[in-house]
């Protein structure tokens, strides 16, 4: 059964989303990105020289496998993220923006009101927008109005590892949305990814739990069928859950009997 | 906010006291117990908690990989000026001392910073000793500027400064501010600081706030240990990084402890910190400050450095020189200390990945609002 996830126009293959931060060399995370069976990558658009003719992180992403989802990490405020996605695509990265406006150093939380406009700005001008937003159902409505591509609310903080804390904000998220959600931040094992396929997410984003895993790639494949097997979960159309247990020998069956 | 008004030596000084008597369970809830107050992390610095280094270590070291991954961001410094109006006893660059002073002229200070570019850094210290007719704020924001066309992130290390001075170098590019305390404790202080600018103890403790507030978004906080008792300037350090970190909760906190080396003035450490005692530090950071970056200098031999990596630093400098013009012309002006660790940069690469880590050259993307609408004509 074929089950693309289409994004932006484009279908795509995988529905894990593989982020490039974190890894030990570039070949690790290579090897990373080939075991996720990922086709799209984020790329922090400040990691990479742009000026430069060798690019540590992006000559290691083979383009023709992935797209180069670039992102605006390290930008404080809306013209700031517009300013470098704009840097991006001047650079001659796909007009895919991954949109992170993250004012807290510490926690790493999106400022809601700036990333709003940074989003509006970029819609009209040509980008793909996909913004990285807390699990905020209204947000995610007003974000959808203004024509981002998706919505990536965030399970936990950033490179948290934490898991779905935000289950039932994203569950409404889900339930609303008109756009894909993508899950992003603070799945931290494989499980927690099955879980979040599980309740309708279309995709899953995750960096920090394959780059910082003591076998980067081999965790790379786990939640590679994580994914396979919690979105195979949600089609398959789960039996219902019940607080008591249901006897398949019914208390009023003899009522039946002749 | 002013850290320096709620700072409390006495409180520091009797934290480290209790902790003199510290229990293996006392350094084991300080491992644990998340984000308790500043004094509980007394326990990692005790004794007792030396004890038990291996262990520390190893949570040092976990915490490490959860949060910044398998990388080390390096830098270079570049130094603007030796030319310096402050006494202070260990320091090279101190008024009075017999060296070639030097302020380099804005082409001078391109040259240091294309030849650092070519090396592939993209991330400069400027550096600067404290002379407020030879490095005024004007002279600084313009080094700021011109080498913000070459690197993609630009500090300074320089004197401390007032808001509206912090704002000129935001509006040049600048990205960060590092500006060491040497020491939290008031009376070394007040004896290694004799005379100039730098002898305002709580002026300068408040200065990387007066940053923040103009807008500098990565904050550099450190101690010179071998000045003071360095379980004091540790626990010190810890508080105030905690503070910024509360109170300029928009700004990256990093923290440095560079073991004073000797240096044009010869001076000869108060309270010399072994290795052991340093590597202790280390993790206790690490585990008081999960979030912040660690910063490790060359005054470090190479081999002491390869082995600190996985303990906790994040961010390396290379290939490094400590006098103005020292790139392109070593040895024609007096250097501020001496390096132990004189590897370049593609070696001290190589050994990072030698050791499983990805050297970082690059990370960081924002040009000044100002600078940008010049060069991009949007």
């Amino acid at each position: 059964m074929t089950d693309p996830f289409t994004l932006g126009g484009r279908s795509f293959g995988s529905r894990l989303i593989v982020g490039t931060g974190k890894f030990s060399s570039p070949e690790v995370m290579a090897d990373a990105l080939a075991a996720s069976g990922t086709e799209m990558v984020t790329v922090a658009i400040r990691r990479v020289d742009l000026d430069a003719p060798q690019n540590p992180i992006t000559d290691f992403i083979d383009r023709d496998r992935y797209l180069i989802l670039p992102n605006t990490s390290g930008a404080a405020d809306a013209d700031e993220a517009v300013r470098l996605a704009r840097l991006a695509r001047s650079a001659g990265l796909p007009p895919w923006i991954k949109v992170e406006v993250i004012p807290d150093a510490r926690y790493l939380l999106p400022d809601p009101v700036e990333t709003l406009k940074a989003c509006e700005q970029l819609v009209r001008e040509g980008f793909i927008v996909l913004p990285y937003i807390h699990a905020d159902p209204v947000l995610a409505k007003r974000l959808e109005e203004v024509g981002t591509a998706a919505v990536m609310p965030l399970a936990a903080p950033i490179g948290s590892g934490k898991g779905l804390k935000m289950e039932a904000a994203i569950a409404i998220i889900i339930e609303q949305a008109l756009v894909p959600v993508v899950v992003d931040a603070g799945l931290g094992v494989p499980s927690h990814a099955a879980a979040a396929m599980e309740m309708g997410a279309d995709a899953v984003l995750v960096n920090t739990a394959i780059a910082s895993a003591a076998h980067p790639a081999r965790m790379a494949h786990a939640f590679r069928l994580a994914v396979e097997a919690g979105r195979t979960g949600r089609l398959a159309g789960r039996a219902a859950e019940l607080s008591t247990a249901a006897a398949s020998s019914p208390l009023t069956g003899f009522l039946r009997e002749t | 906010m002013s850290f320096a008004k709620v700072f409390s030596p006495q409180a520091i000084a009797r934290a480290l006291e209790r902790a003199e008597h510290a229990k293996a369970a006392d350094v084991r809830a300080a491992l644990d117990s998340g984000a308790p107050d500043a004094a509980s992390f007394a326990a990692l610095l005790s004794p007792q908690a030396a004890s038990m280094l291996e262990e520390i270590a190893q949570a040092a070291h976990r915490a490490t990989v959860a949060r910044f991954g398998k990388t080390i961001a390096l830098y270079a410094p570049l130094y603007l000026s030796n030319d310096c109006v402050c006494t202070c006893t260990y320091c090279g660059f101190s008024l009075g001392l017999d060296i070639t002073r030097k302020t380099l002229r804005i082409d001078e200070v391109m040259r240091e910073a294309q030849l650092l570019a070519g090396q592939g850094f993209r991330n400069l210290l400027l550096v600067s000793s404290e002379h407020p007719k030879l490095v005024p704020p004007s002279y600084v924001a313009q080094c700021v500027r011109e080498t913000k066309r070459v690197a993609h992130y630009v500090a300074l290390e320089i004197a401390a400064a007032e808001v509206p001075e912090y704002r000129q170098y935001v509006e040049a590019g600048c990205d960060g501010v590092v500006l060491y305390q040497e020491t939290y404790d008031p009376e070394v202080y007040a004896r290694h600081h004799q005379g100039g600018p730098k002898k305002r103890y709580a002026w300068r403790m408040d200065a990387l706030e007066r940053a923040a507030e103009a807008g500098v978004r990565h904050l550099g906080a450190g101690v010179l240990l071998g000045l003071a008792d360095w379980r004091f300037d540790g626990l010190a350090l810890i508080e105030h990084a905690r503070y910024l970190q509360r109170h300029a909760w928009r700004s990256v906190v990093n923290v440095s402890l560079p073991r004073i080396n000797p240096a044009a003035g010869d001076y000869t450490p108060a309270k010399p910190v072994s290795d052991a005692q340093f590597v202790q530090l280390i993790c206790a950071l690490r585990i008081a400050l999960p979030m912040a970056g660690i910063v490790l200098s060359t005054r470090e031999t190479a081999a002491l450095r390869d082995r600190l990596v996985p303990l906790g630093i994040t961010h390396m400098s290379a290939g490094s020189s400590t006098e103005p013009g020292g790139y392109a012309e070593p040895g024609t002006s007096g250097e501020q200390f001496h390096l132990e660790d004189v590897r370049s940069s593609v070696v001290v690469a190589h050994a990072l990945r030698e050791l499983g880590y990805d050297p970082v050259f690059k990370d960081w993307e924002l040009m000044a609002a100002s600078a940008q609408t010049q060069t991009a004509g949007v």
